[in-house]
């Protein structure tokens, strides 16, 4: 189980002197949900830092941390994809085993496939978590992308850190 | 950072009302961010669906994230529990 005591000295000081509330949510948005599971479409978004052969990496060295995301076609083979995310906080060999450990798609594929769901969004979209300025995610970055899954007609959105 | 990162992003979508669902690995994290609707998974920090080529675990994880959609009393935090 994660908690901060679960992380090295260094990551535990950052965490615990970081000004998360700065960023708290206020007001919680609310979407609702207007169709069952079985009918909705789905797209996945998650902040490890993965991206194809084919995309350039995230930047490790950007100040703040690189706010831009990668699109992820649905059709890609989740083995080839490549994880550009070097943070020492936490253990890479899993994902560098299944890369379904921090985005699920074969799983959701295999979901579709059952009709737990009704279809995967043509796109997903991948981010890397290590911002500790998110200002230009929260103005920018984050609008983009919600704005594209907004003009998807997606439904409903999973969402993984890593 | 990552916690946060997720929920900052989920935040922006809901806003573009289309519900999501964030898994979370860092209670305290979640708990201050306030993203509308998280899974806190008892999982260490890079192993947020489990385990590496579990599937089944893995489905497990993503079932119940998904039925909590339809929750509205944002900021919605429940624990996943695995049961064999």
């Amino acid at each position: 189980m994660a908690t901060y005591q679960d992380l090295s000295l260094t990551h535990r000081l950052f965490m615990k002197a970081y000004p998360f509330s700065r960023y708290a949510v206020n007001p919680v948005p609310c979407a609702t949900m207007s169709k069952p599971l079985p009918e909705i479409r789905v797209a996945l978004v998650t902040s490890a830092g993965l991206h194809t052969p084919a995309q350039n990496g995230f930047d490790q060295d950007f100040k703040g941390g690189d706010f831009s995301f990668r699109e992820i076609p649905n059709f890609v083979e989740t083995n080839i994809l490549i994880e550009s995310h070097k943070s020492s906080a936490f253990d890479h060999t899993g994902i560098e085993a299944d890369r379904n450990l921090v985005f699920p798609l074969d799983r959701f594929r295999e979901l579709e496939a059952h009709n737990f769901i009704g279809a995967l969004n043509h796109r997903h979209f991948s981010f890397m978590g290590s911002i500790t300025k998110p200002q230009k995610l929260i103005a920018e970055t984050s609008v983009e992308v919600a704005k594209l899954l907004r003009k998807d007609q997606v439904d409903a959105v999973f969402m993984t850190p890593v | 950072m990552c916690v946060q990162t997720v929920s900052l992003i989920a935040a922006a979508i809901e806003r573009e009302n289309i519900p999501t669902i964030c898994l979370s690995l860092l209670r305290e994290v979640t708990t201050v961010i306030r993203p509308p609707r998280s899974l806190f998974v008892p999982y260490p920090m890079g192993y947020p669906l489990g385990e590496p080529n579990n599937s089944t675990l893995q489905t497990e994880i993503i079932k119940a994230g998904l039925n909590l959609l339809t929750r509205t009393d944002v900021p919605v935090l429940e624990s996943f529990e695995y049961r064999l």
